[in-house]
């Protein structure tokens, strides 16, 4: 106790002293210096706490720390005991309890010595602030001329500057090095080639429900109703039916045939109102998965891209820039939905060259 | 109480060991120097602590999860006990993951303590800087401690978002998919970049894996090193405190390391840590089992990222439409580019703002004492209009639920964002200088004239005032002890020309500190109290008068 207060005022008797910088003094810029500031009247003296001036708050303090350590003991046995007593099974009730309980006893176990060593701190251990000096980041005047002094020795030693074939070779060297070890990332992923042109769609290839793989046929598909689908023959099992599938999804629907705004060049892709387009945006490439009857309107949830269905799936809303490519159908001699020819366009997400031919 | 010890040390196990250590590694000298050091002590000192201890959770945390969990995007039929995924065919990592929630003990608790404390990682790190840039503790010396600081939040986001993406359920696989999507809106080479991230085409069987690596290697371990040198620099510039009696840059003032710190920020680590743990047991994070495996084509809708990255997908979503367009026949995808270039700039504005400032200022001493925020204006406007263009940014991810919540059409959502980002900002900046302004002078009408007491006096010439009590020297001190910078011409050069740099600088100095209040002064003061005395003396005239 009694050194802290020593340290209080030797803190004043700094405060008070006029605190400038002790072997350097840096440029002040647009700052004013203000002669006629106020003068800095040094620390507030300290408050004396209850704690330090009753012995009987100091010894609450006391049982409430040993309390709160008690208390994590506690919870940390309360834990243990809660991982044997709620074991799981196939009641999903028992991850809820075995969670809680195991969780209270862990908070309990934790929350008990933060706690208590927080108001052991604040209570019980001084509370005075202390000040001490800093020292100016820089070295000291002479700390710089021998660091220097070394650097020269070493330059002087090892020529340096001197020898600058050495140099420049080791500059030349040093900038290559990395190289082979980055090239060697070039086999993290093949050339992606014109794999992102092509999807699993072919002349033919029968449109199937999502996931079931159920072909569909034209009179399945009643007036305003929506189907997810995807290529039938692409199966689950297969090593690379997620890349597939995330190409081929494809939004199948049918409106009423005098709704349909088509182009004469696609008015063969559609069958009697039937029409399907690439689920995945052209922004970023999210599944556009929530279709409005109404309106005919496709959203895409991630950012709100919105589409026409009826207008060709033209963009009419959000950062999406192009229309959701169509996939040509018409129906086999079963009656069954098919394509006429893949995408005619690579699906997706734009990328830079998907327009070079 | 500071004399407890005054015993002789009974314990010689504990002087042995003592001694074994510092004959060994030399811990006094360690102790000695470090053993007494001086710790400010100020709530908001707290921030960057709660960062840190919430990435000591993450790693224990994340270790016991890595113990169960398979980075493998093998396709397995989901033979667990969660009923309604049974026979589903999903991929070992997301299959490990409902094994860790369902079938390991305490597993669940495990997913959300790393989950919970993930998010209060980024949180904190990010409170934590916004700590640092309105008080002003960036300035020298400490400017490359804040760079040092900006990596770790970035890197904070990369291990959120990577470990995000490790279930490989349907939200994070929808997440990846749009990571997908903006590589390949990169000129040239977007697309094979993507293909080098996912060996091949999106999904494919490997991203898992390679997200694994670096998010319990990599990222982990630039963290640590990045956290070490945060923390190596702070002990050689010691903390910085804020201004007031007592208090100056060439001093520090606050708790000893020993005992009270250790007891304080030790005991503070298990409070972090018990708070994260209570959330976790009462409230569900990512429930991984409700969204099922990836599969490209379903998605649901309101699909949110961690809030972490709600920023970067509320920029792509608040693109304007038909950004894209042609150049021969090579697509530019501007609705991609431009959030991604405007996100960068903002990384990299808060990056160099430190250097920006000291360039401005020229002040090139050494900054220990924090600052108000309403006493740097100028530069806390600046964060209100930065915070206000991330918190538009921020939104912009939830207009679908906006919309949705509050009934309004999700197009004029978007549009009022998209308007937003560039109005609001501006306002921030505005307003927030206006209110630092009307502070400032508060503060200073206060330090001269002192008080109001409540008091109001009559004056026998008719006039009522209302008697200001003087502050004492203390409080007085709280509310002069600030910097004062003014704004410069743009001058010559030693060649006698005015060089574009000067004049940016000299324009830039009148933007920071053109409308600036100085601190009241000693002479401001004892003219105020010279003139409370005569009204005092009238006042008490009257009120003998009275009697």
């Amino acid at each position: 106790m009694s050194d802290n207060s020593k340290e209080v005022e030797a803190t004043k008797e700094l405060a008070t002293s006029a605190g400038s910088y002790s072997d350097h003094e840096y440029e002040l810029g647009l700052r004013v210096v203000n002669e006629d500031a106020i003068a800095d009247p040094g620390l507030e003296p300290h408050r004396v706490r209850m704690t330090d001036k009753s012995v009987k708050h100091e010894k609450a303090a006391v049982r409430q720390v040993a309390l709160l350590f008690t208390l994590s003991m506690l919870g940390s046995a309360f834990a243990l005991w809660a991982y044997f007593s709620f074991p799981l099974s196939e009641d999903l009730s028992t991850v809820r309890l075995n969670t809680m309980y195991l969780g209270i006893g862990m908070t309990l176990g934790l929350m008990g010595i933060g706690i208590g060593a927080v108001h052991w701190a604040k209570t019980l251990m001084p509370d005075n602030e202390v000040s001490e000096e800093r020292h100016l980041v820089r070295g000291s005047d002479e700390k710089r001329a021998a660091a220097i002094e070394i650097l020269a020795a070493a330059n002087q030693e090892s020529g340096f500057t001197r020898r600058k074939l050495i140099r420049r070779t080791l500059y030349g060297s040093l900038a290559l090095f990395p190289l082979p070890g980055i090239i060697l990332l070039a086999d993290l992923g093949p050339n992606p080639g014109d794999s992102l042109r092509h999807t699993y769609w072919k002349k033919g290839t029968r449109l199937a429900k999502d996931p079931t793989g159920i072909e569909i046929k034209a009179s399945d598909v009643t007036l305003g109703s929506v189907f997810q689908v995807i290529p039938a023959g692409l199966n689950p099992e297969q090593h690379d039916y997620l890349e597939e599938k995330a190409k081929a999804a494809v939004l199948l629907v049918r409106v009423d045939p005098s709704e349909l705004k088509e182009t004469d060049e696609r008015k063969s892709w559609s069958y009697q109102g039937i029409v399907a387009y690439s689920k995945i945006c052209t922004h970023v490439g999210c599944p556009v998965a929530l279709y409005e009857q109404h309106t005919h309107h496709l959203l895409c949830p991630c950012h709100q891209s919105t589409f026409d269905l009826v207008d060709g799936c033209k963009v009419i809303f959000g950062p999406a820039a192009r229309p959701l490519p169509q996939l040509p159908i018409t129906v086999d001699s079963e009656g069954y939905l098919v394509a006429q020819s893949d995408f005619l366009e690579p699906v997706g997400p734009s990328f830079w060259d998907r327009s070079v031919k | 109480m500071s004399t407890t010890q005054t015993k002789p040390q009974k314990n010689s196990f504990l002087a042995g060991t003592a001694n074994y250590v510092d004959e060994r590694v030399g811990a006094s000298g360690i102790l000695k120097e470090f053993g007494r050091k001086i710790f400010p002590d100020h709530w908001s000192f707290m921030l960057g602590e709660v960062a840190m201890y919430s990435f000591f959770v993450l790693l224990l945390s994340g270790t016991f999860l890595t113990f169960f969990f398979d980075p493998s995007m093998t396709m397995v039929k989901y033979d667990g006990v969660y009923a309604p995924l049974k026979e589903a065919i999903m991929s070992k990592a997301y299959d490990s993951s409902l094994y860790i929630t369902f079938e390991v003990r305490g597993g669940l608790l495990m997913r959300q303590v790393h989950h919970w404390s993930a998010l209060l990682f980024v949180a904190a790190a990010g409170l934590h800087m916004l700590r640092v840039f309105f008080t002003g503790a960036f300035r020298k010396p400490r400017e490359l401690n804040w760079v040092v600081g900006f990596v770790l939040f970035v890197l904070a986001m990369a291990g959120g978002f990577t470990g995000y993406s490790l279930p490989d359920d349907l939200l994070s696989g929808n997440g990846l998919r749009i990571i997908d999507g903006m590589i390949k809106g990169v000129p040239f080479i977007g697309t094979g970049i993507s293909s080098l991230l996912f060996g091949g085409e999106f999904p494919g069987h490997v991203v898992i894996g390679r997200l694994y690596s670096l998010h319990i290697m990599l990222i982990p371990a630039l963290i640590l090193v990045f956290l070490a040198l945060h923390l190596f620099m702070l002990i050689i510039h010691k903390h910085t405190h804020f201004s007031g009696p007592g208090r100056k840059d060439t001093n520090i003032v606050g708790y000893p390391l020993m005992p009270v710190y250790v007891a304080k920020a030790g005991g503070f680590f298990f409070i972090v840590f018990g708070v994260i743990m209570v959330i976790s047991t009462f409230f569900t994070i990512n429930p991984i089992w409700n969204y099922g495996g990836y599969d490209p084509s379903p998605v649901s809708a309101g699909t949110q990222p961690d809030w972490y990255i709600g920023w970067l997908d509320g920029a792509l979503r608040l693109a304007p439409t038909g950004m894209e367009f042609m150049i021969g026949e090579y697509t530019v995808s501007m609705n991609i580019l431009l959030p991604l270039t405007i996100s960068l700039l903002f990384l990299a504005l808060v990056a160099i703002y430190p250097f920006i400032e000291n360039w401005v200022t020229g002040d090139k001493r050494e900054h220990h004492m924090l600052d108000r925020p309403r006493n740097a204006p100028t530069r806390t406007a600046i964060g209100a209009a930065g915070v206000m263009f991330y918190a538009v940014l921020w939104a912009g991810a939830s207009t679908d639920l906006i919309a949705t919540h509050f009934k309004m059409n999700l197009n004029q959502v978007l549009v009022t964002m998209q308007i937003s980002l560039l109005v609001l900002p501006v306002v921030a900046f505005i307003v927030t200088k206006r209110i630092c302004l009307a502070l400032q002078r508060k503060d200073k009408e206060v330090a001269i004239h002192g008080r109001e007491s409540g008091r109001i006096v009559r004056l026998p010439h008719g006039e009522y005032i209302e008697v200001h009590e003087p502050l004492d020297e203390y409080e007085l001190y709280k509310l002069v002890d600030f910097k004062d910078y003014q704004p410069t011409l743009a001058r010559p050069n030693a060649e006698g020309k005015i060089t574009v740099g000067a004049r940016v600088r000299s324009s830039l100095s009148r933007f920071y500190f053109q409308d600036r209040i100085t601190p009241a002064t000693k002479t401001e003061i004892e003219q105020a109290r010279h003139h409370a005395h005569e009204l005092e003396a009238q006042v008490q005239k009257a009120i003998e008068s009275d009697k």
